[in-house]
């Protein structure tokens, strides 16, 4: 067996990645301590610009496995990775001001969100449950650090601890899920696994045992209700930066986790797992929209709201259909891009001593600074779904799978769920336009040109995708299509 | 009964005897040690299951530095035991009751018996079948982007761990040996010069004892 046979080249945007992040990680001790932090930002964003050209250049339309049934490179897989290199770098560059006020605006800050990255690349083209579970591991660790990160701050280290732990213990439930199906289908690979399935007795009570610890610590990993307690906490203690990161980029690589384990591993169990992941992602929107309401802590408030969206994009998912699948995949593309724009605006709009965060922050945010406050508008408009903007689209696609797959009470669920959650988002838009400034808030607001001009970029591409969505949604369909075969 | 049967068993008991020990025993020193015998025993449980490397690297990693290190901070940290025992006894109810729940359902399952008969009896390898080359293979080359991820977990795990803990402290007393070398006597020496036939004061000290008096 010699490196030929284990297609390594396959694997170019991985190595080239973490490769970077390594000589990042170097430079950062060897650099002049005035220009290193600088440098080695840069570095990283051009880093995860070159991975993401990487692996548009090593596309081809159909999959190849490779590593000894370890990597599968198929056209989802490199969609997802795109998506993944590119909000990152926009996520990174809303950081830099808000880090350097915080004194976290170091270079193992980064290095440690390219590991990240590394890790979920890893994880979108995992053909094996072994390769699966580390790159979590590697994606997860990296979160955990980056919380820490801001370590003068006593709500973010505690914040850190409870995800570290309720992540060690939605990782040890996955483990067992996982050793499980092993011993029942006697291969780690997810394509035998898929294969043994079919031969073997569906009302085996392993069998059982098996998806319901696999779907339960997903929903851990995913905070779907009623596995959600941590998210809140923890999207409120990290710092906004961390926040962004680990609110938009990580959902692409769940639902890669969930396509490869679920519908490529599982897909033979999809009775059983249906039911599961009807009952997460009904709870998830309902409990996830109306506790939004209560909250008068922005990032505790958009907590909820990703509760909400992560139950949406389930909804596509357990429809156990293509269009599905790929109805989910364009909503958590949109979401990514929608999540990392919205805690763009609040690290745009935080300075030093203060984190804005606070939803009085905002009152009057149209007199203070209108431009950021027409972005919110087109951000919340995008989040709740209404129609000239893509999170419209998004949210059409997937009830219209719904309805395809004849689960029409779920379909009107999830609407009804929906308008409610649209109450809260609007509360945001009369703030920020109808409401005067709390006294001693009203000083203009001033932004970095770089992180605006990204935010501008981010937010007018809600907007200004619409005539090319049609092309968007074949894009997810024709990479759907190809998933397995 | 083979002999193997009977080594089999004999470190099986000594095994469960060592880990119950762990759990139970209030001298965390005398747990640590208890641990040390449980690996101990499973190592040679293992040599029983022709793991021979696995046995070894056991004994070396875990009894020679982990568990060495493990008795470092034992002995070197003040472990109050009755605070650590404190609330055993209101957790107990619940903590029992969700553990009697999870071993039924687990016994459920175990007693369907799912896995294959042949898992239950392997063929033994002959003489020239080398553990550690097969070992070798696996890892470095079957699993080696495996491999290589998890080196890339534990990288991470050494730049978080540095990252979380080194700080600058303003007034460590931080010594630069090379400023040290370069040092010239002037500057730490100074020499006065003082005259050596200095008139010495012999008017009389006043007395301090003013406040005594007037108490």
């Amino acid at each position: 067996m010699n490196l030929v046979s284990l297609k390594t080249a396959m694997a170019l945007p991985e190595i080239f990645l973490a490769a970077m992040a390594s000589l990042i990680l170097i430079l950062g001790l060897f650099l002049k301590e005035s220009s290193r932090d600088k440098a080695c930002y840069w570095l990283s964003l051009f880093t995860l610009v070159a991975t993401a050209l990487l692996v548009l250049n090593g596309f081809s339309s159909n999959s190849v496995i490779a590593f000894n049934g370890l990597f599968i490179s198929d056209p989802m897989g490199a969609l997802l990775k795109i998506a993944v290199c590119l909000i990152s770098t926009t996520v990174f560059t809303y950081t830099r001001q808000y880090n350097q006020d915080r004194d976290i605006f170091k270079s193992e800050y980064y290095v440690l969100g390219l590991f990240s990255v590394t890790g979920m690349m890893v994880m979108i083209s995992a053909s094996h449950l072994l390769s699966l579970y580390l790159g979590l591991e590697l994606m997860s660790l990296c979160l955990y650090a980056m919380i820490a990160f801001y370590r003068d701050d006593k709500l973010a280290v505690e914040s850190a601890m409870k995800y570290f732990v309720l992540g060690a213990l939605a990782s040890s439930i996955l483990l067992y899920g996982m050793s499980l199906i092993y011993g029942l289908t006697g291969s780690l690979e997810l394509s035998v696994i898929s294969s043994t399935l079919s031969t073997i007795d569906q009302g085996n009570l392993a069998l059982a045992l098996a998806v319901v610890f696999v779907v339960v610590s997903l929903a851990f990993k995913l905070g779907v209700v009623p596995f959600h307690m941590w998210v809140p906490d923890v999207y409120q203690g990290a710092p906004t930066s961390t926040t962004a990161f680990m609110g938009s980029v990580p959902k692409i690589a769940a639902f890669a986790i969930i396509m490869r384990l679920l519908v490529g591993g599982l897909g033979e169990l999809h009775d059983m797992w249906q039911q599961m992941l009807i009952i997460l992602a009904i709870l998830s929107v309902g409990i996830g929209n109306i506790i939004a309401i209560a909250q008068d802590n922005l990032k505790r408030m958009l907590a909820y709201s990703t509760i909400s969206h992560m139950g949406f994009f389930l909804f596509g998912i357990l429809s156990g259909a293509e269009t599905g699948y790929s109805a989910s995949l364009l909503y958590v593309i949109v979401y990514a891009a929608m999540s990392a724009a919205s805690f763009g605006v609040i690290l745009c709009l935080a300075s030093e001593g203060n984190e804005f965060d606070k939803l009085s922050d905002l009152a009057g945010l149209s007199k203070r600074n209108p431009g950021l406050a027409f972005l919110l508008l087109v951000l919340m408009l995008s989040m709740s779904g209404i129609p000239p903007t893509a999170g419209f689209f998004a949210k059409l696609s997937v009830i219209q799978a719904l309805v395809d797959a004849q689960l029409l009470w779920v379909a009107v669920t999830a609407v009804i769920l929906a308008v409610i959650g649209a109450f809260y988002y609007l509360r945001i838009i009369k703030l920020a336009y109808f409401d005067d400034p709390v006294e001693g808030h009203s000083a203009p607001v001033t932004v970095r040109t770089d992180s605006k001009a990204a935010l501008t970029v981010n937010v007018l591409l809600m907007v200004a995708i619409l005539p090319w969505i049609g092309s968007l949604i074949d894009i997810c369909n024709d990479v759907i299509s190809n998933f397995g075969s | 009964m083979t002999f193997f049967e009977i080594a089999f068993y004999f470190f099986s008991a000594v095994l469960v005897i060592a880990a119950t020990m762990v759990v139970t025993i209030r001298n965390p020193v005398k747990s640590a040690l208890f641990l040390v015998l449980a690996f101990f025993s499973a190592a040679c449980v293992w040599i029983t299951l022709e793991a021979e490397f696995l046995a070894i690297v056991l004994v070396l990693v875990y009894v020679g530095a982990v568990m060495v290190l493990f008795l470092f901070v034992v002995m070197m940290l003040d472990i109050d035991l009755a605070e650590m025992r404190a609330g055993f006894t209101r957790y107990l109810p619940i903590g029992g009751i969700i553990a009697a729940l999870l071993v039924a359902e687990i016994a459920l399952v175990m007693h369907q018996s799912f896995l294959p008969a042949d898992y239950l009896n392997p063929t033994p390898q002959g003489v020239e079948y080398s553990n550690t080359r097969e070992l070798g293979e696996q890892i470095y080359t079957h699993y080696v982007y495996a491999f290589e991820i998890a080196a890339f977990i534990l990288l991470v795990a050494i730049i978080a761990a540095i990252a979380l803990t080194m700080r600058r402290r303003p007034n460590n007393k931080y010594i630069n040996p090379g400023e040290q070398v370069k040092v010239k006597r002037e500057d730490r020496l100074r020499i006065v010069k003082m005259p050596s036939d200095k008139p010495i004061d012999l008017s009389p000290v006043e007395s301090p004892s003013s406040n005594e008096e007037t108490s």
